[in-house]
């Protein structure tokens, strides 16, 4: 069985890994867009508080322009780790979507805690063998048992408000339930597992530990020790590859929804890098058949947008 | 209430899918909390909705009932055809990825709801719901052009009444965005609209005749969506000095085709027709603050209206060229726009991805220059000749998508005395759209004028309302709704009219510039003239 999980773990860590570089060149390779942004702008610093823009200022174009890193760093901060927007507009979604996002959250420090443990143990053990072992060890427990638990809970609320809710039902296509059915049934396995053979998670982290050395070591050699691990470390691996395949892919869409999108406010000035950029899409056939347009798939849009409009 | 029961229901029956009673929506405040002052909305006329889809209670594009197999196939290939263009880069570079955004991304978890002004005053209708349309147009695109699993995305069938009543709603949307400012993924429900507008134009040839055939066409033969051509723009000019020489005791004069001038002048040619007061203010200021600007009398070019930015991108690039063609020809340094958001946010903001080379002049709001007037001391202001109530209205254009917010506000202290002036519950970025956005504001016919004002133009309605209620609600107590764009005064003049709010609470309105010219002291008192019209 164990040999099926170590399996499990690195499909399912190449399949995200994939996909989500999949996600991010495609997203970063589309075509430049016309400005589309959407105020507050959270890099404009202290005009955002009041949704201002550099278009503010008398003769904007003449002046430095200045873009603030930290405030669109505080910006998106809030809205990931406490996902502000829900809370201000749909407080009683973010009742169940928060505990389910903020779950996740403990669970990636958890496994991000659990690969640091394995890293120290194969390179300096010393280090883990004391105090600080005993530490992550500890931590590994919390954010582990945490994170599950409130996985679980958030999920099935928001099963719960989907299946219930008028304004949700209609909107949720089966596949909807499914990926929260899921989590919850991966989630449930790991928190089953934990609490019968593996309280103490040390069979979890030996197992995150084996998969960064690549020593594919068993644990238990019968009975549910020797099955539940395995069975929660495929479930959970079929997640994680299971997520940027769908539209649970908009962690990395959401990057470019703030970024490309509703803060792209970078102005187009003579002679500056985005003149050519939009001489190159200018220069694009269209084929839209509208009357107006009558697009051959020969004409550009430089053609169809200076040509005389006639009576 | 009747609404759809389910986003399938698009393609289903017969009747209208949503009817909006009195009894659905809430209260305005006093004194308009009667069912007097409230009326309904009026029926469609029983011709009328025989021959056209119906959606709901009014028609707006008037799309013919097919009377055949091949009319009705004909909806529904074009329509699939233009949806296919619509996710290629050389068709759709200018949305494209802002549209696969909404498209992919949206978690249909109904955050944008109540950010929508439409979907709260029907009573939160189903059929207004932001999300509906978009869910709609997003399995029509999954299960028909990538045919994908509708256990995935869900289910529809699509036959010509789901193309034509999609191709309705996508005018049931004021393209404010304010439901895309609260998704927390970055879904864009205006954005999809728009992009169902784009389908039917640019695809398929429908469109509203005021948008299309008495819009941007209009405006790219003639040289305005008014109908006006030049000489009448000269004509009509001239009036316009004329009278506000009368008004302001000021001799003006409104330069045009001056060359080499430092600003062309963009207007909205709706002011010139409509509200000649506001082209006469810009004038007496800019010349009392000595700028060296012209208007142009070139084709399109003294009309800053651009319909496209709300269904065509192809209609949008023309208009926005003609508009950067004629300040080039001018040598101007710089080109401002005038009261009117749309035409802001077209010219500054969308077309900074169409200008380059020498077309590539920069653009500024009217409200940095009148801002900087104001404050530059050039002017001698007497802030108690704006001695009434006073409250801003935001344009969508201008604020949320421009963030253009404090100018306005800065000029307003200066001139209007400080205990006179009150926001509206929900203002700056966080206003609600006045309900003439994505060019409702020129939109009446059959019965949409009623609709407009009952369902889109409601809240703004009734923030205004509730930002004067402390004052008396009568005519002899005038009140002045600031709004400094011409569609968005289009839209209050209607409701105000509308509801006979002038006779019945003394409300009013009018631009930012009328309010400035009111309060300078060089100018003759009583510019503003507090008539109804």
């Amino acid at each position: 069985m164990f040999v099926i999980a170590y399996g499990a773990a690195y499909f399912g860590l190449a399949i995200f890994v994939v996909a989500v570089i999949a996600r991010v060149l495609m997203w970063s390779r589309l075509p430049m867009h016309v400005r589309w942004e959407l105020y507050p702008v959270a890099h404009e610093g202290e005009r955002a508080r009041h949704g201002g823009s550099y278009m503010e200022e008398s003769e904007w174009w003449t002046k430095p322009r200045h873009v603030s890193k930290v405030a669109e760093a505080k910006a998106m901060f809030s809205e990931i780790v406490f996902l502000a927007a829900v809370k201000e507009h749909n407080p009683k979604l973010w009742t169940r979507t928060f505990p389910f996002h903020f779950g996740l959250y403990l669970v990636i420090t958890c496994t991000a805690l659990m690969v640091v443990g394995g890293a120290l143990t194969a390179l300096a053990p010393d280090t883990v063998s004391g105090p600080l072992g005993e530490i992550l060890g500890n931590a590994v427990m919390i954010f582990g048992y945490a994170g599950a638990v409130t996985v679980i809970i958030g999920a099935l609320g928001l099963l719960q408000r989907r299946l219930s809710d008028p304004g949700l039902r209609d909107y949720t296509a089966p596949a909807d339930l499914f990926n929260l059915a899921f989590f919850v049934v991966a989630f449930g396995c790991a928190i089953v597992t934990a609490a019968l053979v593996d309280p103490d998670f040390a069979i979890t982290r030996g197992f995150v530990a084996n998969l960064v050395t690549g020593r594919l070591d068993t644990f238990g050699a019968a009975g549910l020790e020797a099955m539940l691990p395995p069975l929660t470390f495929v479930m959970l691996s079929l997640l994680l590859a299971y997520i940027p395949l769908t539209h649970m892919s908009h962690f990395v869409g959401k990057y470019f929804a703030y970024h490309a999108i509703r803060w792209n406010d970078t102005p187009n000035l003579r002679g500056g890098p985005e003149e050519k950029k939009i001489q190159a899409v200018l220069s694009q056939p269209i084929t839209w058949a509208a009357p107006h347009i009558k697009g051959d798939g020969k004409k550009t849009w430089v053609d169809a947008a200076t040509e005389e409009q006639k009576k | 209430m009747r609404h759809p029961s389910s986003i399938k229901d698009m393609a289903r029956g017969d009747e209208p899918l949503a009817k909006i009673r009195p009894e659905d929506q809430i209260p305005l405040p006093p004194p308009f909390d009667t069912a007097d002052a409230d009326p309904a909305i009026r029926p469609l006329a029983d011709k009328v909705a025989e021959k056209m889809v119906c959606l709901d209670d009014t028609v707006v594009v008037n799309i013919p009932t097919p009377t055949s197999k091949e009319e009705e196939e004909r909806l529904v290939n074009g329509f699939l055809s233009g949806l296919r263009k619509l996710f290629t880069p050389e068709n759709n570079w200018t949305f494209l990825q802002p549209l696969l955004m909404s498209m992919e991304h949206c978690a249909r978890c109904q955050t944008c709801n109540e950010s929508c002004h439409i979907f709260e005053e029907s009573g939160r209708n189903e059929l207004y719901r932001p999300t509906y349309r978009s869910e709609v147009l997003r399995r029509i695109y999954y299960k028909y052009v990538k045919n994908a699993s509708t256990w995935i995305h869900g289910d529809i069938d699509l036959n010509w009444k789901t193309v034509a009543r999609l191709i309705e709603l996508a005018y049931r949307c004021n393209l404010c965005r304010r439901c895309a400012q609260s998704c927390p993924i970055g879904a864009d429900n205006g954005l999809l609209a728009r992009e169902i507008r784009k389908i039917a134009s640019q695809e398929m040839g429908i469109f509203t005749k005021e948008l299309h055939g008495d819009g941007s066409m209009l405006q790219l033969q003639v040289g305005s969506s008014t109908g006006m051509n030049a000489r009448v723009l000269r004509d009509n000019l001239e009036f316009i000095d004329e009278d506000t020489s009368e008004l302001t005791g000021i001799p003006t004069e409104t330069p045009i085709d001056r060359e080499g001038a430092d600003i062309l002048l963009l207007h909205n040619a709706g002011e010139i027709m409509a509200w000649p007061e506001n082209i006469g203010s810009f004038s007496t200021i800019f010349n009392a603050a000595g700028l060296n600007w012209t208007l142009s009398s070139e084709l399109a070019a003294y009309d800053g209206i651009n319909y496209g930015v709300f269904y065509d991108d192809v209609q949008f690039a023309r208009t926005a060229i003609l508009h950067l063609q004629a300040a080039k020809k001018l040598g101007v340094k710089k080109i401002v726009l005038g009261e009117c958001g749309h035409a802001h946010k077209a010219l500054t903001v969308i077309a900074d991805r169409v200008a380059t080379g020498d077309l590539n002049i920069p653009r500024e709001s009217c409200m940095t220059v009148l801002r900087d007037i104001v404050k530059s001391g050039k002017i001698k202001f007497d802030k108690s000749r704006n001695d009434f109530p006073v409250v801003l209205h935001d344009p969508c254009n201008l604020v949320r998508l421009m963030g253009i917010v404090m100018p306005q506000r800065e000029i307003l202290k200066e001139i209007v005395p400080e205990h006179r002036f009150r926001e509206m519950t929900m203002h700056g970025v966080n206003n609600f759209c006045c309900g003439g956005g994505s060019g409702f504001a020129i939109m009446s016919g059959h019965n949409f004028s009623d609709w407009r004002h009952h369902l889109l133009g409601r809240r703004k309605f009734r923030q205004v309302l509730e930002a004067f209620q402390d004052e008396p609600m009568n005519q002899d107590h005038p009140k002045y709704v600031c709004a400094p764009c011409s569609n968005c005064k289009g839209q209050l003049r209607d409701i105000i009219s509308y509801y006979d709010a002038w006779e019945k609470a003394g409300i009013y309105y009018g631009g930012l510039v009328e309010l400035i010219v009111n309060a300078m002291a060089d100018v003759k008192p009583g510019y503003i003239q507090w008539e109804w019209h």
